[in-house]
């Protein structure tokens, strides 16, 4: 063992170190400029030069820090989520904020500190790494929702969250703490090494696997422990709800299976079951809860959590072709939920709220370009070819058959027909509703970037989606 | 030319996608231009669909041709893979002639909205075709889901009353078959390469790796187990039944047609039900051969329900469009009665009488439509003595009625007797439940033209009706030319399918030929044990 790091380390996190760089300048910057919507240019400036570092290190396969960190192609997918989604969000936020009237430098800052801690999760081979970056993320994000000072429901969303955020991270860490009692190490390869040893039945790995899953379902929303989902997204500024259904998530899932897959592996067959079960509930409870909902935000919090539920669907099925799924529809559904989530923020006008399903009544007539794009997200989102969701779902059903889940699918797929339902209804007030106000949406430039964006990744993953599976490939053959 | 014809199915499929791109960039507020634009795109999609029916090669009409196949999701061995058998030819003539008649049906009964309408149309158009020609199960289904969004939106915007209600059961009926379908090519998908494997002339012909390839699925038919067909006829069974519809799944039928458009009405029961009876005909019956042995009795049964009770819920009817749409029910029951027997006679009735069915009940929806129009119901006990007023009408609709009654010299006919002769050759108990709807089916129909036709001209609304024009004519005529035509010289539309079906019969029911019925065959598994 040589000295605890070298130079050549910081070559390994330039991208994460860009973004807190920049985080860091924009504190400093909101001082000094007025118009604080030049922030968000920086900030984007921010992100395009992470993601150009983040460029370089495509290929390269090295572990940092003494085995602290990795770079694999795993983490480089997930990090170029990661800065997509935070410069889809602060595209969509430009204009948002202004009309919430809450527009400070903060607000760029902490997305930016929240991506820094996202790409270090998913680079975490080691607990107490996974843990802080887990908590960093947490923590700007707990802010981020309660963002609008003046508004009652972000303060109280945001206290929710940071209660049940508090209390889930508490038994996770929990069940971490069980895990290095029981090895010895906080090193995830350790960790499997040893809980190789140990009987399966062992009751303290049962312990520190059933604590650590319950902290993790909190993260990724999954029923039972999801009640926090829909009352955090209907209070946080639209904006960061869209942040949170898509790299939140995201980055809980790559925790998730580095966790599962590499550290908890020797305890598959129980976690298989545990994750059966919560899946089943999740897209079930998700689509069903979904479906009675007229507030949008809350609509589509509960099919977040159903997503959720497929895509534990893909570690279940445990085959290439199920964890080549998971990357695909995260990407997929990425895409898909900002360029739905667009549409959201682009509700909230001046002296509308315009948070519910009827607020898009008659949108045709009004904006047919946007009620169309947003017809493309929502059948998306449902799975239809050929969109992007389709591939996705394509490959969760496909992982299934392969391993022979049948009833798994069969409920999988039920499951996805169902959820069309709320998804047309959403439909029905665009296109087969009369509009009840004159106003149209608030599309500002950067709205209409981002479901450009959207619009194109959507379509493209869906009708030519090789590319994109080759790099979801790549991604998961995790060594 | 030699471009054109190496491609030209590609070409007839996205003829009318083409057409509705540049039709989106058209001012919404001219409608005219709108109307003449699609209505000129499929009709000259028809005309470019008509070289298939001269260059079809009826001397192998049991092989693919007009073949195209370009790599398209290489990582899941998914091609663009398209090519048509005699089978196939059929349905797309009828796509592509149904097509322009639907679309000029709607000159005037659609005002608002109409850059969007004819947009939903032409798309829907290009759905339809792609299922037909599709020869990769991956492709196909793209098609036959994406097929479900403009239908949605024509029944959903354009509809009657109880649109939204009839859009979204249409949607999610098809929707749940459509997963369960899915989940079934996906085992089949999984089970190739193993099964490639084993056997080489497989594997010489379409390789090991795992592949959506219709034809290597044709080709594996006899290897694969029994219990594993069971359960993909199963999946694909609930996936095609609820398009035909097949009873119990039919329910969503009346609500979508009642409610459908015209032109709407017009496309779903012509061509979207055969989307169904296709998915029999090319996949279950071919590719799950030992399972559809077993399957023929709860098929024949639910065959003759449908036709049973069809014929007697369309008979209690107050609503002329109803009424026709539970005649349909009925029919398709017919059409899956003749598949289902597995012999030469019941499988050439049954793709005969699928054309059939399109010409007249899209005959009888246009009829329906063109009263409706003018005078804002479908009630029957609205009409009567409409034959004084409008003589035209009276004539055409008297012979589309005998068209769907199954007369001789009409299309029906033809059909009907080829399906009965086959289910007669099944079983007679077939027959004569089948037999049993043939005079429910006269009975319903002569009574309904005999309601709203005959009889005094009480109604002061109806006194001074316009009989048809021009336009009205120009979307019937060619239908009953057609129909005229299959009734009094059939013998081109079999000899186009003969040698498919031959095929099929001795895939599926390969003693049919040893002069056995298959209801005492002996099922025969590929390791060679009887059953």
């Amino acid at each position: 063992m040589g000295q605890f790091f070298n130079v050549q380390d910081l070559g390994a996190i330039a991208p994460e170190l860009e973004l807190m760089l920049f985080g860091m300048i924009l504190l400093i910057a909101d001082l000094l400029v007025e118009d604080k919507k030049w922030l968000g240019f920086i900030s984007l400036g921010g992100i395009a030069w992470s993601g150009y570092f983040l460029w370089r290190l495509h290929g390269i396969e090295v572990s940092a820090y003494s085995g602290l960190l990795v770079i694999d192609q795993f983490s480089w997918f997930f990090k170029l989520l990661f800065l997509l989604a935070a410069a889809l969000t602060i595209a969509v936020s430009l204009k948002y904020l202004d009309i919430e009237k809450e527009h400070h430098g903060e607000y760029y800052a902490l997305i930016m500190f929240a991506t820094m801690a996202m790409m270090f999760m998913a680079g975490a081979m080691d607990l107490i790494t996974l843990y802080i970056s887990l908590e960093t993320m947490a923590i700007a994000t707990y802010v981020l929702v309660g963002f609008l000072r003046g508004n009652q429901r972000s303060n109280e969303a945001s206290l929710k969250y940071f209660l049940l955020g508090a209390f889930s991270s508490g038994i996770l860490l929990y069940g971490m703490s069980l895990l290095y009692g029981m090895t010895g190490s906080t090193r995830l390869t350790d960790i499997a090494d040893a809980l190789d040893q140990r009987s399966l039945n062992d009751p303290v790995s049962l312990i520190a696997l059933v604590t650590i899953s319950t902290g993790i379902f909190f993260k990724i929303a999954a029923v039972p422990f999801h009640q926090w989902t829909p009352d955090a997204y209907e209070g946080a500024p639209t904006s960061i709800t869209a942040y949170m259904s898509v790299a939140v998530k995201a980055a809980s899932f790559a925790m998730l299976i580095r966790v599962f897959m590499i550290a908890l592996y020797p305890l598959r067959p129980h976690w298989v079951a545990i994750l059966t079960a919560v899946s089943v509930l999740t897209m079930t409870v998700g689509n069903i809860a979904a479906m009675t909902q007229t507030n949008i935000k809350r609509m589509l919090a509960y099919s977040s959590i159903s997503h959720a539920g497929y895509i534990l669907l893909g570690i279940i099925a445990g085959n290439p072709t199920g964890l080549t799924a998971i990357p695909i529809y995260l990407f997929a559904y990425t895409f898909t939920n900002i360029g739905v989530w667009a549409v959201v923020v682009a509700l909230r006008r001046k002296d509308i709220i315009g948070e519910q399903i009827d607020d898009l009544n008659g949108l045709i007539y009004k904006q047919p370009t946007a009620a169309v794009l947003m017809l493309i997200f929502l059948l998306s989102l449902a799975g239809m070819p050929p969109t992007a969701g389709f591939i996705g779902k394509y490959f969760l059903f496909a992982g299934l058959v392969e391993t022979q889940h049948s009833t798994l699918a069969i409920i999988a797929v039920l499951n996805a027909a169902v959820s069309m339902y709320f998804y047309l209804r959403v439909v029905v007030a665009m296109f087969m509703k009369e509009s009840n106000e004159k106003t149209g949406l608030s599309l500002s430039p950067g709205i209409l970037v981002a479901m450009g964006v959207a619009l194109i990744f959507t379509l493209w993953i869906g009708i030519y989606p090789d590319p994109f599976i080759n790099l979801a490939r790549q991604a998961v053959f995790l060594g | 030319m030699d471009f054109f014809r190496q491609h030209i199915l590609s070409i007839v499929a996205f003829w009318p996608l083409a057409g509705m791109f540049v039709l989106l960039f058209m001012n919404k507020e001219n409608k005219t231009l709108i109307r003449w634009w699609a209505n000129l795109v499929v009709l000259s999609g028809f005309l470019v669909s008509l070289p298939l029916w001269f260059w079809f090669d009826r001397a192998s009409s049991d092989k693919m041709q007009f073949v195209e196949r370009v790599p398209w999701i290489q990582s899941l061995g998914a091609d663009f893979h398209v090519g048509i058998d005699g089978i196939t030819l059929l349905l797309i003539m009828l796509t592509t002639f149904l097509g322009p008649l639907a679309m000029l049906s709607s000159w005037t009964a659609i005002e608002n909205r109409v850059k969007e309408y004819y947009a939903f149309m032409l798309m829907l158009q290009t759905g339809m075709l792609g299922v037909f020609i599709s020869l990769d199960f991956f492709m196909f289904y793209v098609f036959w889901e994406v097929m479900l969004v403009p239908m949605y939106f024509l029944i959903g915007v354009w509809g009657g009353p109880r649109r939204l209600y009839a859009a979204i059961k249409f949607f999610l009926y098809t929707l749940v078959g459509s997963v369960l379908l899915l989940l079934g090519i996906l085992a089949l998908y999984f089970i190739y390469p193993t099964i490639a494997l084993q056997h080489a002339d497989i594997a010489a012909q379409f390789g090991t790796m795992p592949t959506f390839n219709i034809l290597a699925f044709h080709a594996m038919a006899p290897y694969l187990p029994y219990n594993f067909q069971w359960w993909v006829f199963l999946a694909f069974f609930v996936g095609f039944a609820i398009k035909v519809p097949m009873f119990p799944f039919h329910t969503w039928l009346p609500d979508a047609h009642v409610e459908a458009p015209t032109a709407g009405s017009v496309i779903l029961a012509g061509v979207l039900l055969k989307m169904g009876t296709y998915g029999f005909l090319r996949f279950s019956l071919p590719i799950l051969p030992t399972a559809t042995v077993h399957f023929i009795p709860m098929m024949m049964t639910l065959a003759v329900i449908a036709i049973v009770y069809g014929a007697l819920v369309a008979m209690m009817q107050p609503d002329m469009k109803k009424l026709v749409a539970y005649s349909s029910v009925s029919h398709m029951g017919f059409v899956m009665l003749g598949m289902f027997a597995l012999n030469p006679n019941g499988l050439n009735g049954s793709i005969v009488q699928q054309i059939n069915h399109g010409i007249s009940t899209g005959a009888l929806f246009l009829i329906v439509g063109i009263i409706y129009e003018r005078r804002h119901t479908r009630e029957i006990s609205q009409f009567g003595g409409l034959s004084t007023v409008m003589p035209v009408y009276a004539t055409i609709f008297l012979i589309m009625t005998m068209s769907s009654i199954g007369l001789p010299l009409l299309n029906g006919f033809i059909g009907e007797f080829t399906i009965m002769m086959g289910a007669l050759q099944a079983s007679i108990w077939y027959a004569v439940f089948g037999g049993s709807g043939i005079v429910l089916g006269a009975a319903y129909m002569l009574w309904l033209y005999q309601r709203t036709m005959f009889g005094k001209n009480e109604n002061p609304a109806n006194q001074k009706l316009l009989d048809l024009n021009l336009r009205e004519l120009a979307t019937l005529v060619p239908l009953i030319i057609v129909a005229f035509w299959i009734g009094l010289y059939p013998a081109p539309l079999f000899k186009i399918l003969d040698k498919p079906v031959n095929k099929l019969v001795e895939t599926v029911n390969p003693d049919y030929f040893k002069g056995e019925t298959p209801r005492n065959a002996k099922v025969v598994t590929p390791a060679g044990e009887t059953r």
